[in-house]
């Protein structure tokens, strides 16, 4: 691999690392760790902690999935290895 | 008309429109049958994702499932949507540039080894055929309740059509068949749905619908869910939205279910190979976003209708005389789903915690002085006197709102476009894994085009045929083998494929070694707990969240084992580097 091919590999890592920490904190952190925490607080009729586990951190999953989309499309032009 | 009328109209209708899909994508070359010919725009293979992902179960009985969980049933709803990340983020892009027809395939090159492709076909193979018997019995279910044919003749009918279209354009017909079953079947989900939610609280949107204030009856001007959870208190449950406590499951255990889901979600045969048909690795990532934006639709609104049913059913039964209850009572009570036994002979129903007898209903064929139909179960000892199918939460739901007939027949459509879709892409798998992974990648490299075919149409044939005697003879343990096919494909294909992309120093010797390992742990584990009766002996963690634990054991095994053996030849590493970026994809090509 050239040194631009392991610098494009290291930034859709940290891409990478970054979208599934929130992942894992809206679906693990959110719904599940702190979910009686969040049971505290009220967003509209939901107790905020019951609404993240059946409806907020689903959401959240379908907008990391086109935030990677967009960043990998920047990526790949930027280091001209799109198709 | 009827409703038996217009379900029979909607039904031919559906029928029809797949049907004709077949004929009109019918295919000649393996590329075709394998990949679509790797043609299929992303937003359209985003649909078939969605609807080959939404079975029967999803369908039918996930808001039921829902609605009697409260809070727990989020395992269902994050682990069946979370795992899509997990696949746009670390699986698509990298096995869309790999560019080859199955998961066994990149399994087998990766690990120069056709060992490893073989314990890899084996689970492919066995993971897709436990959850296509479920699919076919959803097939026989839902033509009994709404066209009123016998569960048998409703397996035979749908292995016909799905055989049908398989066979004849094999991966390229069932997608696009797929994308007219999940219009049909998100239709029927929604038109009920939305008026429900303007039924109890003016609201349109059910996802905003379940957090609004009620706009009727002597709760108006208070929240769905508040009220609900009060219901709750005043019969003995625990509240709706309350999430741990006694009775429900453990923090260590609802993490790790939900854990198991997810990856397993994300290492299901049937799913990653939808990521081959898209033409580009551009495509396999937004892909991924479609499909998992049309999944959510359903996925976001199933809880809302949970909640509603939730409401609507405490409300309409508790304390009310079975003389007065609504008609959709009456009529589920006739189809079976729905049972009242009158424990203190008051002609009032009670509603509460606990069975009103153990297992289901069994009735004597006679009916009591009120016209309920008498049963010849022993009552349990608790003051609960209804017995509720889940079900019955979505099938009821159009009659409840006073929907019109069409609708309900609609939704009989959308349940069968539910089970079909999901039962032809696992068929694709099985066949797949045969025709191509077996006999001609490891049996006959010499093979025709035309025998490839005919090897890949005779297999569908069979694994039809495979799937409709499960159909119509179920194993006792139907519910128990989901806990099997997440749990096995989380502890066998996730890890050593996201490993084959993002550690080169993964080997051979540590790939099969996982693999082996951490299916024969969750595969054990299983038996001992689902079938053996042994308690769930691993810090308390149930069959279904067991998988979690087996995958970690996976990526242990497979990391150590690797560092201790010869790295892989010089040609695999050049292969992972080359799937690491995106240009030079193509379309899937033939080896």
């Amino acid at each position: 691999m050239t040194k631009d091919m392991s610098l494009y590999w290291k930034k859709n890592l940290t891409y990478m690392v970054i979208l599934l920490a929130i992942w894992a904190a809206v679906s693990y952190g959110c719904s599940i760790l702190f979910v009686e925490q969040l049971n505290a607080f009220q967003l509209g009729g939901f107790p905020l902690g019951f609404w993240f586990a059946q409806q907020g951190a689903i959401y959240v999953f379908v907008v990391l999935i086109f935030v990677y989309y967009v960043l990998m499309q920047k990526l790949d032009k930027e280091f001209d290895v799109n198709e | 008309m009827s409703i038996l009328a217009w379900t029979y109209i909607m039904v031919g209708l559906t029928f029809s429109i797949y049907l004709a899909i077949a004929w009109i994508s019918r295919v000649k070359t393996t590329k075709g049958f394998y990949v679509a010919g790797g043609g299929v725009s992303p937003l359209a293979n985003g649909m078939a994702t969605a609807a080959d992902w939404m079975s029967a179960a999803s369908f039918i009985s996930m808001a039921g499932m829902v609605s009697f969980m409260g809070y727990g049933g989020a395992i269902y709803l994050l682990g069946w949507t979370g795992g899509y990340v997990l696949l746009a983020l670390l699986l698509a892009p990298y096995l869309r540039k790999f560019g080859k027809f199955t998961v066994p395939d990149f399994v087998g090159d990766r690990y120069y080894s056709n060992a490893a492709r073989f314990v890899a076909l084996i689970c492919a193979i066995f993971v897709s055929l436990t959850y296509v018997a479920g699919q076919m019995r959803g097939v026989g279910i839902v033509f009994s309740r709404f066209l009123e044919v016998d569960v048998n003749t409703g397996v035979l009918i749908g292995m016909t059509i799905v055989f049908f279209y398989a066979a004849l354009g094999g991966m390229k017909g069932i997608t696009y068949t797929q994308v007219a079953q999940y219009v049909v079947l998100i239709i029927a989900y929604m038109i009920p749905a939305v008026a429900i939610s303007m039924m109890i609280t003016g609201v349109p949107l059910p996802q905003i619908g379940f957090g609004s204030e009620i706009t009727s009856g002597p709760n108006t001007g208070r929240y769905v869910l508040e009220i609900i959870d009060a219901l709750h208190r005043d019969l003995g449950f625990a509240e709706y939205t309350q999430a741990f406590g006694p009775g429900s499951k453990s923090m260590l255990d609802v993490f790790c279910i939900t854990l198991a889901l997810m990856v397993g979600t994300a290492g299901l045969p049937h799913v990653i190979i939808r990521f081959y048909t898209v033409p580009s690795v551009r495509g396999a990532r937004i892909s991924a976003g479609y499909a998992l934006f049309f999944i959510a639709l359903l996925y976001t609104t199933a809880p809302a209708v949970a909640s509603f049913a939730r409401y609507n059913m405490i409300n309409t039964l508790h304390e009310t005389p079975y003389a007065e209850a609504p008609s959709w009572v009456k009529n589920w009570e006739q189809t079976g789903l729905i049972a009242w036994v009158d424990k203190n002979g008051d002609g009032v129903i009670q509603y509460g915690p606990g069975a009103p007898f153990s297992g289901r209903p069994s009735f004597t064929g006679e009916t009591g002085e009120l016209g309920q139909r008498l049963l010849s179960n022993t009552p349990s000892d608790n003051a609960n006197e209804v017995f509720i199918d889940r079900d019955i939460m979505v099938l009821a739901n159009p009659e409840i709102a006073n929907l019109p007939a069409w609708i309900i027949a609609l939704v009989a459509a959308g349940g069968l476009a539910s089970a079909l879709s999901t039962a032809s892409g696992l068929l694709i798998v099985v066949s797949s894994s045969i025709s191509h992974d077996l006999y001609y990648r490891m049996i006959n490299r010499q093979a025709s085009e035309a025998q490839r075919l005919l090897v890949g149409r005779v297999m569908i044939g069979i694994a039809v045929l495979i799937a409709g005697y499960f159909g119509i003879n179920p194993p006792g343990f139907v519910a128990q083998v989901v806990a099997f096919a997440f749990g096995l494909a989380a502890s066998s294909f996730f890890p050593i494929i996201v490993l084959g992309i993002f550690d080169k120093r993964t080997n051979r010797e540590g790939a099969i070694a996982g693999m082996v390992i951490g299916i024969s742990f969750t595969f054990l584990y299983i038996i001992q707990v689902n079938f053996l009766g042994m308690a769930p002996w691993f810090m308390g963690i149930s069959a279904e969240g067991i998988g979690a634990v087996g995958m970690l054991l996976n990526f242990i095994i497979t990391i150590v084992v690797s560092r201790l053996t010869p790295p892989p030849p010089a040609e695999v590493q050049a292969m992972v580097d080359n799937i690491r970026f995106p240009r030079g994809a193509g379309s899937a090509y033939d080896h």
